[in-house]
């Protein structure tokens, strides 16, 4: 697509035009029980113009791509932004779009036409066989969901970007029954192996080792112990420190919800602009960055989808809340330093304020000081259930799978753990951060947000953490 | 739009060989999106689009496809064209899959509703001066939805229905708040400025100060809007067959224990509002009403013919996820007038937010109350609550708490725009509880 050319021939008087043209073929594929359930790939294709016009930006989103149909669509587009401009929550101007130049590609080993429909779909039938480690499994899945796709971006001010991404997703899951007991186990909560890589992710052997062990610890849980219920210490793992960091610190810092944006939708925030730079989110042991390098990450990319270039910033510094998650736009409205995250779902939908990789430094505690300091408390992994309210304070989070900690000891094991705490006293209560080796990535391709909404992936890394006194309880 | 369906459904299907079978299902919109904050415009503009969804069936496999339309006839043939070849191609790589459901349905039909929507160019000073001085925030969405499908059994149906919704909040400097919808298809300037002045008349309630209630259980009156959060969940991991036997279901307890909820308790799918097409993905065209729990007890599942194969069992035509798409739950006798008086003293819950289960096997649902909640003495509201969370069983609120059902079911519209702009609505009424368990 020659979006330079598609530019030069557009005819309107505006302040700046911007054509945002996504490219995106989602292939995914489930197989149930040995049997193929769902094999499909949806192929996306569209343009957004983008103008400015008296201090007002406008779009006009569509797949009719011949040149009189655009020509049209961004003459529609500058009469929005023209009635539109006398009641603009805010006057911008060119500024809000800096000139961006440089692309993107995903980092993977194998790509995408090494795998065959076939041979995936036999690995994942193959997945599925491994998973009934017994017949208490009633139900298996295997799935993979890949993601091809291709943004491009030319604006009036001279910004070029073009990037190419290749996105994996997969999840293995057993539901296991016996004595009027059900329970579930998937590889870490629903399809949270997300990464930018390439087909290497379904590595046969790998996959095979991982579904014997969620089969078996299916089944183990229908004779676990109910989760203990009351105060005490809680260890999670780093696939529920992803849900934990997504949901009480990221969407909190959205510049665009501490704004107002999003008050009639996902919420407002517990933090106000006042806050910056003078907040102790956390304990001292609390490090936030905004991440766009980690490698294989979920939401890596070099611009977002304002033009503006993405770096390495901590929002959180020992503890201490610093910048918040705002593009451009949110940064002129709000005078608060922000990171490159104005972000699109697809071409249809305008950018607004996303977490992309958010991440949870390392810390000192080898797995072994971290467990081993715990008298009393409970061992929790993989997400299953998300509950949070419109300010980002009061949650409710339920994990899949958990252990007893005993005397500085992984004991017995239990169901439906589940605990519920306040954001900020929650956080402030971190008492160890894992080191290194206990640094896993994670990722998930569906946070929604936003009016009209859009669903964007994003990427959460973390070590293991220790909270203190938190209100942990079972099941019904 | 229907003319680009109908011709791509003709020339594909007249491309198609023997032993091969097509399903094709359509959907578009033309849409204005005005994004508001403090009744000014934060982000505005307009969305057309227009995807071709590909069900394709041969020697036993199944493969499944969807492309952008361009709205160029010749360049979408080809597009077709070009995808019918993928299918082709991936379909012998795949195994037999022993549930798939040839599309036999021949029915047709053709629905179109047109509306007076106000133009992109005018909305903004249709909307916003009549919202004075209030801070509302909230999404404008109008244009036209249109839906199709049609398979190699000779089966069309097609759809388009203009209309408009303005979903908002109001709030108040400490920052309390109310949610309303405004939807329709006509635009009726007047109604819709009395509309906004009553829903400002409602926000001085809330300047009330707050109180703070501490956790426990309260006697508890949930607002229609409420209600319908909670039915919503019967569409994930609820009322669906293929949940149920897949150990993955709330209601797996009604079916394998016989549990029972309320005797005042009635939802059925009922498409007789007329606001969600009958046909699904496939073409199968779901009956005008089907009762799903009577009176508290199970009576039938949402069953796609997939399901319905799977399982030896009769299909609704449901979609294939077997969610729900026309949701009516029971009027029952309790006057709206004698809400609060019956209620006594409580809670009253206007609308609830970020719903999950949090046991779904067990039947748990948690989430947070959200916008007018009062707490109530002596039949008289006495202040706005402080937001609490709650985390309460389906088989307590709708079963053995369930102490009485309103005379009115109000329409919610689905104003969700994650797929495009959706057309259900769940159409219920309020529910008055002896015990809710609020815990944070």
């Amino acid at each position: 697509m020659d979006l330079q050319a598609i530019l030069s021939r557009i005819d309107v008087r505006a302040d700046y035009v911007g054509l945002r043209y996504v490219n995106e073929n989602t292939t995914f594929r489930l197989v149930r029980d040995g049997n193929p359930d769902a094999n499909t790939r949806e192929s996306k294709q569209g343009l957004m113009i983008e103008v400015l016009v008296k201090g007002q930006f406008a779009y006009y989103a569509t797949s009719r791509m011949d040149p009189a149909s655009i020509q049209a669509a961004a003459e529609r587009a500058v009469q929005i932004a023209e009635a539109a401009s006398r009641y603009s929550v805010y006057s911008f101007d060119a500024s809000a779009r800096p000139v961006a130049q440089g692309s993107y590609r995903s980092p993977y080993a194998t790509p995408l036409d090494a795998l065959t429909p076939g041979e995936l779909t036999s690995l994942l039938v193959k997945a599925t066989h491994e998973l009934k480690v017994s017949e208490k499994v009633i139900t298996t899945n295997a799935m993979a969901r890949i993601v091809d796709t291709q943004s491009q971006f030319v604006a009036s001010n001279g910004s070029s970007v073009d990037q190419q991404y290749l996105m994996v997703s997969a999840d293995y899951s057993a539901v296991a029954y016996d004595a009027g007991v059900t329970q579930k186990r998937t590889d870490g909560g629903l399809l949270a192996k997300s990464f930018q890589r390439g087909m290497e992710v379904f590595n046969e052997a790998d996959v095979l080792s991982r579904c014997r062990q969620i089969g078996d610890e299916a089944v183990e849980l229908l004779t676990a112990e109910e989760c203990p219920t009351g105060k005490m210490d809680l260890v999670l793992a780093p696939d529920q420190m992803m849900l934990q960091i997504h949901e009480s610190v990221g969407h909190a810092l959205e510049i665009d919800r501490i704004l107002g944006d999003e008050r009639n939708y996902a919420g407002w925030s517990f933090i106000r602009l006042e806050d910056f730079g003078k907040l102790q989110y956390g304990s001292k042991l609390m490090n936030i960055t905004f991440d766009p390098f980690v490698e294989n990450q979920f939401a890596s990319y070099a611009y977002d989808d304002g033009g503006l270039k993405a770096n390495k910033e901590f929002l959180i510094k020992d503890g201490l809340l610093i910048r918040g998650l705002g593009g451009k736009e949110s940064q002129i409205r709000s005078g608060i330093d922000g990171v490159a995250n104005f972000r699109a779902s697809s071409w249809n939908r305008a950018p607004i304020d996303r977490m992309a990789n958010l991440n949870l430094e390392p810390g000192d505690s080898s797995r072994e000081e971290l467990i081993g300091s715990v008298e009393k408390g409970v061992y929790m992994t993989s997400n299953r259930s998300w509950s949070i309210d419109d300010y980002r304070n009061k949650f409710q989070f339920g994990c899949e799978y958990g252990k007893l900690i005993e005397n500085g000891k992984l004991t017995k094991t239990v169901k439906n753990p589940n605990y519920r705490a306040i954001s900020n006293p929650f956080w402030r209560s971190l008492k160890k951060v894992g080191n290194e080796q206990t640094f896993e990535v994670y990722g998930t391709p569906f946070c929604g947000k936003g009016e009209p909404n859009q669903i964007i992936r994003v990427g959460h890394a973390s070590p293991l953490c220790l909270f203190d006194k938190v209100e942990v309880f079972g099941g019904a | 739009m229907e003319q680009l369906f109908k011709t791509i459904n003709d020339e594909i299907n007249a491309t198609l060989r023997d032993g091969e079978h097509l399903s094709l299902s359509f959907g578009g919109e033309n849409s204005t999106f005005m994004r508001i904050n403090s009744a000014r415009i934060r982000q505005v503009g307009n969305v057309d689009e227009a995807d071709l969804s590909f069900n394709y069936i041969v020697d036993g496999r199944r493969t499944t496809g969807s492309i952008s339309l361009s709205g160029d006839i010749e360049e979408d043939l080809k597009r077709a064209n070009n995808e019918l070849e993928r299918l082709r191609l991936e379909a012998p790589q795949l195994p037999a899959d022993p549930f798939l459901v040839l599309p036999d349905s021949p029915a047709q039909s053709i629905e179109k509703k047109s509306g007076d929507v106000p133009s992109s160019e005018k909305l903004a000073d249709t909307l916003l001066p009549s919202m004075g001085g209030a801070d509302l925030t909230g999404i404008w969405a109008s244009g036209r939805v249109y839906r199709g499908s049609a398979n190699s059994a000779g089966g069309y149906h097609w759809f388009a229905s203009d209309s408009f919704s303005l979903d908002y909040s109001l709030i108040t400097p400490e920052e309390k708040m109310v949610k309303a919808t405004f939807a329709g298809t006509d635009w009726d300037q007047t109604a819709y400025e009395s509309f906004i002045k009553d829903s400002i008349n409602k926000l001085e309630l809330m300047q009330r100060p707050a109180k703070q209630i501490e956790p426990g259980k309260y006697r508890t009156y949930i607002a229609s809007a409420g209600v319908s959060n909670f039915l919503d969940m019967f569409s994930w991991g609820g009322i669906s067959e293929a949940a149920i036997r897949q150990g993955e279901s709330a209601l797996g307890k009604m079916r394998k224990d016989a549990v029972k909820l309320s005797p005042l308790f009635t939802i059925s799918e009922d498409f007789s509002s007329g606001l969600t097409p009958r046909f699904n993905g496939n073409g199968e065209v779901a009956p005008e009403s089907t009762i799903l729990i009577e009176k508290g007890e199970l009576k039938q599942t949402l069953v796609s013919s997939r399901s319905a194969k799977e399982y030896g069992v009769a299909s609704n035509n449901a979609s294939e996820d077997e969610s729900l798409r026309a949701c009516v739950m029971q009027t029952g006798t309790l006057k709206e007038a004698d809400v609060l008086k019956t209620l006594g003293t409580g809670v009253y819950l206007s609308n609830l937010h970020y719903l999950n289960w949090s046991d779904r096997i067990g039947g748990r649902i948690t989430g947070m109350t959200r916008y007018a909640c009062f707490w109530v003495e002596d039949g008289e509201i006495v202040a706005p609550i402080e937001n609490m969370r709650f985390d309460d069983s389906i088989y307590n609120f709708f079963g053995k708490a369930l102490e009485a059902v309103t005379d009115q079911a109000l329409v919610n519209p689905d104003v969700g725009t994650y797929e495009g702009r959706e057309l259900s609505a769940v159409i219920c009424p309020g529910i008055l509880l002896n015990s809710f368990a609020l815990t944070l």
